[in-house]
């Protein structure tokens, strides 16, 4: 665990080079035209009983539309020290959200599991809109959402 | 001061306030359609249980119940891997329409509060909102020192069309405008997080673990009713540590799957309900009706903002620059003006100019805006009041009389100069009540009442000496008069009357100046007038502009006038000598005062020699047949009948419906007074009607029917006073 989190602050220096226990992932995620403004992306990861473990990014700015994000809401608190420094914008539909962060290699085949929670504004909420396992052999590979996002891939 | 608050945000903020209104007045129709469009809620006492159970018989894979505070409900469910949505009648569960909102008003809002720029354009909204705000706020205070104070806010308004609209609507509008900004400030500030949060849901509790409780049984949701509902979500499926989230009006809390209880709660805190109250009365959502209203009101802004450019536009021409003028509480000297159409501001330009150079601050405004108690540091007030028709205030003086009288006497020495026309029996009539007012108030004179006859520079110069050597500051008032710019009008034709009762008389017909086809579609330099308009015409060898009320309207694709010939008058002599084809110089000035106003009740025109050309404009322009009955007085039926045959056929065809004759030369020897007491049951009846009376002609004549009106209609209990006080008897007197 303490591993985890250390890497997660690295998330939030994501020049830090040459970190042993750490390498470079792209998150690239792609949402459907789904007709709406701007959706709000909550990334972050639970271990394998759903226990959360940190935040990895937040798409959105204005924390008064956190609670939306409800299983992220709901472990944090809604508490925005937890995505400090990994915050941007909100994601238009059919637009593509391309991060880079270091990740430990720990979280990886390990039983973790990467959420993305997603909220449009005067639609549905969709809490845990993807949570998919991160494994090696999952690398690469296209996971689709349930409404909002296409489709979610991480590389390494 | 206020003024300037209220002008230049005003000019600036137009155009964004023109698209938030529109935009928001367009979305106000969206909560009503909604709450009308949605299914009614037939039993009242339902309760979120049977609501839910409902829905789930329908839709098995339910997440999330909603209700609009339109009382519309929305469910939204996951079934074999695809979403779905639907609005949902209470009384089946069953969906009826779509949930998604309209992508129109999505458009629209994000237009209205972002303007598609996303937290630039929110803020550039809210600036809009602030300037909205400032504007209500700065108009409301100056609709008040305007009309004397509050209780007069809604009385009677006088002056051109724009400005009487401006203020009209902006009496309807400014409370819901004023509502709508203020909301709209909250709701940016909410945004941007400079608000304290809500109580927000509590902290996640422990559940039982255990899953399947019935629905319809669960205690929490029995307790209860969906009137008050916000959303219900369900937990995950096959998740035993998940939990029912349920918010309602009074708070949010969670209900344990496998037990039906109440587990966890917050209360809203004051300000949750503070914002969801300030967020209903900005949407409408909620209160569809005030939102439709909020909505008419802002389609006041539109208007609102286009007039108000013309006024300034207007103001701007017709009043001179003043350049450095010094604010009422650091000028040492006050020059306060009364003109009625603009001359006399430009002598206090040349004053305020000469005096400043001479090293004075001053502080220069119309009477009307005389403030006394913001003249801190003045030590001399000086009043340049020109005269309006009978002895009464010009048009920017209107209340100084009445906000003197109220004050105790001034310690500051003050010097009246009039301006007028010593051939009228009422020379300088405003200026000499306003010295004699401020003497009997024992405020002390610093030049005795002094005046300018004509414009004469030569008056206005020595005046000016006489007034340096009482401060001790050498003046030159060097005054050039100014003329608004004129056009050159070219005669079509004059029919010429009065020759044989020594008495020439003419009508004088003109063409409309050509303007270019981009000048009439921008509406830039297209002379503009109605009849009872003053064509001020710049005679040969003067500067100073002769008026003549106008006898036609744009309309009628001609300018027209009355001209009659004055012994030695320079200006009527050439208009009398002028032959087809020869041109004037001339402007237009508004007299928006001196017309019939709009509606179907009588009008009674009373006029007299050269008097009859706005009438007879009137008449002509009577294409609705509204009962219009003509008064008219001249020499003798064979010299100067003027529009003899035109009155003759318009009777004809119905614009005029009467018209009475009184004529000074023949056998009978009447005058147009005489044949009013003649008609006097008629006139009293249709001054009883709700008759407005319009006389136009020489002064004499005006007071012989002002005298002849009061006999008639004392009986009724009514005077011309009364009347003109409710805006029906207007005189255009010369």
């Amino acid at each position: 665990m303490k591993t985890l989190l250390a890497a997660l602050a690295v998330t939030t220096a994501l020049t830090m080079p040459g970190m042993a226990l750490a390498r470079p992932v792209t998150l690239t995620t792609t949402l459907n035209a789904y007709g709406g403004n701007g959706a709000y992306l909550a990334f972050y990861v639970t271990d394998a009983q759903g226990a959360y473990q940190g935040s990895l990014w937040m798409a959105g700015g204005k924390s008064k539309y956190y609670e939306h994000l409800s299983d992220w809401y709901r472990a944090t608190g809604g508490n925005t020290s937890e995505i400090n420094g990994i915050t941007g914008a909100s994601v238009g539909a059919g637009r593509e959200l391309s991060i880079t962060l270091d990740l430990a290699d720990a979280l990886f085949d390990a039983g973790y599991v990467l959420h993305v929670d997603a909220a449009v504004e005067d639609m549905r909420n969709s809490p845990s809109e993807i949570a998919v396992p991160l494994t090696s052999a999952g690398a690469g590979q296209a996971n689709p959402g349930r409404r909002y996002i296409s489709s979610l891939s991480y590389d390494m | 001061m206020i003024r300037s608050l209220h002008r230049w945000p005003g000019l600036i903020a137009a155009l964004l306030l023109v698209l938030l209104s529109l935009s928001g007045a367009a979305l106000s129709v969206f909560p009503a359609i909604q709450a009308v469009g949605a299914p009614a809620q037939t039993e009242p006492a339902l309760t979120v249980a049977d609501l839910a159970s409902r829905i789930r018989a329908v839709y098995p894979g339910v997440e999330q119940i909603h209700r609009a505070p339109s009382g519309r409900i929305t469910a939204f469910w996951f079934n074999a891997g695809t979403p779905g949505g639907a609005v949902i009648d209470p009384a089946t569960g069953q969906g009826v329409g779509s949930a998604d909102v309209p992508a129109v008003q999505r458009w629209l809002t994000t237009l209205h509060r972002s303007l598609f720029l996303d937290d630039a354009g929110r803020i550039a909204a809210a600036f809009g909102a602030a300037a909205m705000l400032l504007l209500s706020l700065t108009g409301a205070a100056l609709v008040v020192r305007h009309t004397g104070g509050w209780r007069h806010m809604l009385t009677r308004l006088k002056g051109p069309l724009a400005g009487r609209l401006h203020v009209k609507i902006a009496r309807i509008a400014v409370p819901g405008l004023a509502l709508s900004s203020v909301t709209a400030l909250w709701m940016t500030a909410s945004t941007f997080g400079l608000l304290p949060d809500g109580a927000g849901p509590p902290p996640f509790p422990a559940v039982s673990g255990r899953s399947g409780y019935e629905l319809a049984q669960m205690q929490a949701l029995q307790d209860t009713q969906v009137s008050a509902l916000r959303y219900l979500t369900f937990p995950y499926p096959d998740d035993l540590t998940d939990a029912f989230t349920l918010k309602t009006d009074a708070g949010e809390g969670f209900v344990d799957q496998g037990t039906g209880m109440l587990v966890a709660w917050n209360d809203f805190s004051v300000w949750d309900q503070v914002t969801e109250t300030i967020y209903m009365l900005h949407t409408g959502r909620g209160a569809a009706v005030l939102g439709l209203i909020l909505g008419l009101m802002a389609l006041g802004v539109p208007v609102m903002a286009s007039t108000g450019t013309l006024l300034w536009l207007a103001g701007r021409r017709s009043r001179p620059r003043l350049h450095d003028n010094a604010s009422a509480g650091h000028a040492d000297t006050i020059l306060l003006v009364g003109s009625e159409g603009g001359s006399t501001w430009g002598f206090a330009a040349t004053l305020h100019a000469t005096l400043t150079a001479a090293g004075a601050s001053v502080h220069t405004a119309p009477m009307s805006s005389f403030a006394p108690a913001r003249y801190h540091r003045a030590s001399r007030i000086v009043v340049l009041a020109a005269t309006y028709g009978n002895g009464t205030a010009p048009a920017s003086a209107k209340g100084f009389l009445d906000k003197l009288a109220a004050l105790p006497a001034l310690p500051v020495p003050l010097a009246v100069l009039g301006f007028g026309d010593r051939s009228f029996p009422a020379f300088c009539g405003f200026a000499k009540d306003v010295a004699a007012a401020a003497a009997a108030r024992g405020w002390p004179t610093l030049l005795l009442l002094d005046s300018v006859d004509r414009q004469s520079p030569q008056d206005f110069t020595r005046w000016g000496r006489a007034f340096g050597a009482k401060i001790g500051v050498p003046l030159e008032l060097n005054h050039q008069p100014v003329t608004p710019p004129t056009r050159m009008l070219t005669l079509i034709s004059h029919r010429d009357y009065g020759v044989e009762v020594q008495a020439p008389t003419a009508i004088l017909r003109f063409a409309l100046p050509i303007v270019p086809l981009w000048r009439r579609l921008t509406g830039f330099g297209v002379m503009r007038f109605a009849a009872g308009d003053l064509l001020g015409i710049v005679p040969e060898g003067s500067p100073v502009p002769r008026f003549y009320s106008l006898a036609s309207a744009t309309a009628d694709g001609f300018v027209e006038v009355c001209v009659s010939k004055h012994p030695d008058g320079l200006c009527s002599g050439q208009l009398l000598d002028l032959q087809p084809g020869q041109t004037v110089r001339a402007f237009v000035r508004r007299n928006p005062d001196f017309r019939p106003k709009r509606g179907h009740r009588p009008v009674i025109l009373i006029g007299a020699g050269t008097g009859i050309g706005p009438l007879a404009g009137f008449v002509r322009a009577n294409r609705r047949h509204r009962p219009m009955h003509l008064w008219f007085g001249a020499r003798h039926p064979d010299s100067d009948m003027l529009y003899g045959d035109d009155l003759a056929a318009w009777a004809a065809d119905g614009r005029l419906a009467s018209l009475a004759t009184a004529f000074s030369r023949t056998a009978a020897r009447s005058y147009v007074q005489d044949a009013l007491r003649r008609d006097s049951a008629r006139v009293a009846k249709l001054v009883t009607e709700g008759a407005q009376v319009l006389v136009c002609g020489g002064r004499d004549m005006a007071a012989g029917v002002a005298d002849a009106l009061a006999d008639i209609l004392a009986p009724q209990g009514l005077t011309p006073a009364r009347l003109k006080a409710e805006g029906r008897y207007a005189e255009d007197v010369y």
